[in-house]
């Protein structure tokens, strides 16, 4: 069994204030793969992406993260195989400093100073970090403290990577680093984004949200390109596929 | 004052974070020491002044050992004293019974209520900030779980501090609309007052629910884990030890009058 795969049945969610925000939806991701959640505003995609660490429970339907259905009893087995990365650094980012924010989650986990200090060296490495780690994540850039966020989940060692809108507020250094580190992962990644250049370049497939349910799954390219379906859903074609394919 | 001085808050965890005598001290031994501090100054009678002066050196010397710059902790007594201004200003109005004469003027014993009021203030809201200011919240947080103190507790006074800065930081980016917007006028109608204060709430709780979420995916369950954990050594039990002794006899004798005696030789 391998810890990578997400596979989700036949999903609902309604919120309590009687939004009907995800109807039936299902979609299996396979280990390593790295997918992309695309949609207008209102689709659905970040309380889709809530449900994959059971931080929303499903109403109707099945997660399953590694073939075990996510339930209350499997709740932190999932949160340790899925990491998630808020759209907002600041809101993920509350301790003193950058070393004990990417601390808080591996502690929480059990684990002795000893390994979490190595934990912390080494997913701050990874993110280039490492020189930031004394200082506190408010004093930060906008790229620098969603390098930390990244790495805060990475320290956790996930199997599977979910993060929402990992590119809002980069600079273009900034979102071209985050593209080659999202690049370097083999986890399982699931990324919710409006930036559809992005996906062009990280993710080899696209599921496609609108008004709760998938309206699309397949190949990136292929579903990015097809004007019809992506102005029909409240999308437009990214710049580098009409370049590729300008009919 | 500016808004921008209330995103200050995040001035006290760099101060946390400085390494001095202060500041190597445990966390514990500091809590203990400014929680019987706190409790020897309201200890007090309501019209002693003199008798405080002592326990001013608490404070003083923990900002000097801990080379804590005055100035921030300053300001954050400032920014609390409206609240004890307005409890201690009724005293004046409702004690107006002569307690001593300075000249040809008559103090009465709620003018001298109000000052001991302040001046317990000053003393308690600066030592609480001084200890803040070389502990850290969170290691001050976990001091006091290791002190037994109930975990329930300790997580409201975290998350407390925690959205200060939430509503710090949700204030400060409404007050930078409103100053752009606003023509140049500080004066805003009553009006408006309402809605930004109303909506600073229901951003404030959005935020903090966005805060909590991304601690609980990371695993919290409710208790706050740091990485570097203190352990309790023979200078910290000097530490307490010295203190106590000194509040004890602080408390017992009134230093200030008798040292007045000692060089003066003048009995009050």
């Amino acid at each position: 069994m391998s810890h990578h795969i997400v596979e989700v049945r036949d999903l609902f969610f309604n919120y309590p204030d009687g939004t009907q925000a995800l109807k039936g939806v299902s979609f299996r991701i396979e280990h390593g793969g790295a997918v992309a959640l695309v949609g207008a505003n209102g689709a659905g995609k970040s309380t889709l992406l809530l449900h994959l660490n059971g931080y929303l429970p499903a109403m109707r339907g099945v997660v399953r993260i590694g073939e075990v259905p996510l339930m209350r009893e499997t709740v932190s087995m999932a949160r340790r195989a899925v990491g998630m990365v808020f759209q907002d650094p600041d809101d993920q980012l509350f301790m003193p400093t950058v070393a004990e924010d990417v601390a808080f989650g591996p502690l929480n986990a059990g684990l002795k100073p000893d390994q979490v200090e190595l934990m912390v060296a080494t997913a701050l490495e990874r993110v280039g970090m490492a020189h930031v780690r004394a200082r506190p994540p408010y004093r930060l850039s906008a790229g620098e403290k969603r390098a930390v966020a990244i790495a805060t989940v990475l320290a956790m060692t996930p199997d599977i990577l979910v993060m929402d809108e990992p590119s809002s507020n980069l600079d273009s250094r900034a979102r071209r680093r985050l593209i080659e580190l999202l690049r370097s992962f083999e986890h399982t990644r699931i990324i919710a984004t409006h930036d559809l250049e992005l996906v062009v370049e990280v993710c080899s497939r696209v599921i496609m949200l609108d008004r709760g349910t998938v309206v699309a799954d397949g190949p990136a390219k292929e579903i990015l390109s097809n004007e019809a379906l992506m102005t029909a859903h409240g999308l437009e074609c990214p710049h580098i596929l009409r370049h590729l394919h300008p009919h | 004052m500016r808004v921008e001085d209330w995103t200050e808050v995040g001035r006290m965890d760099e101060l946390g974070r400085m390494d001095s005598p202060a500041h190597r001290l445990d966390a514990r031994a500091k809590a203990v020491v400014t929680l019987a501090f706190i409790g020897f100054v309201a200890s007090f009678p309501r019209h002693a002044i003199s008798a405080l002066t002592p326990f001013l050196l608490y404070p003083v010397v923990l900002i000097a050992l801990g080379h804590i710059p005055v100035r921030p902790i300053l300001k954050k007594i400032l920014l609390a004293a409206p609240f004890v201004l307005v409890i201690g200003i009724f005293n004046p109005v409702m004690d107006r019974q002569p307690f001593a004469t300075v000249g040809p003027f008559i103090v009465t014993g709620g003018w001298v209520s109000f000052v001991s009021i302040m001046f317990r203030f000053v003393l308690t809201v600066g030592a609480a900030l001084a200890l803040v200011a070389c502990t850290g919240m969170y290691r001050l947080g976990a001091g006091m779980g290791q002190l037994g103190v109930p975990r329930v507790f300790v997580m409201q006074l975290l998350f407390l501090y925690r959205y200060l800065f939430v509503v710090a930081d949700e204030g400060l980016k409404m007050m930078r609309g409103v100053e752009l917007r606003s023509g140049g006028t500080r004066a805003l109608r009553l009006g408006v007052y309402g809605s930004l204060i109303g909506h600073l709430l229901l951003r404030s709780m959005d935020r903090a629910e966005r805060v909590y979420r991304a601690m609980v995916v990371r695993g919290f369950d409710g208790e706050i884990r740091i990485l570097r954990q203190s352990s309790f050594r023979w200078t910290d039990w000097a530490f307490v030890c010295g203190c106590l002794s000194y509040f004890i006899v602080a408390r017992i004798w009134n230093l200030a009058n008798e040292l007045g005696v000692l060089l003066t030789g003048i009995t009050p």
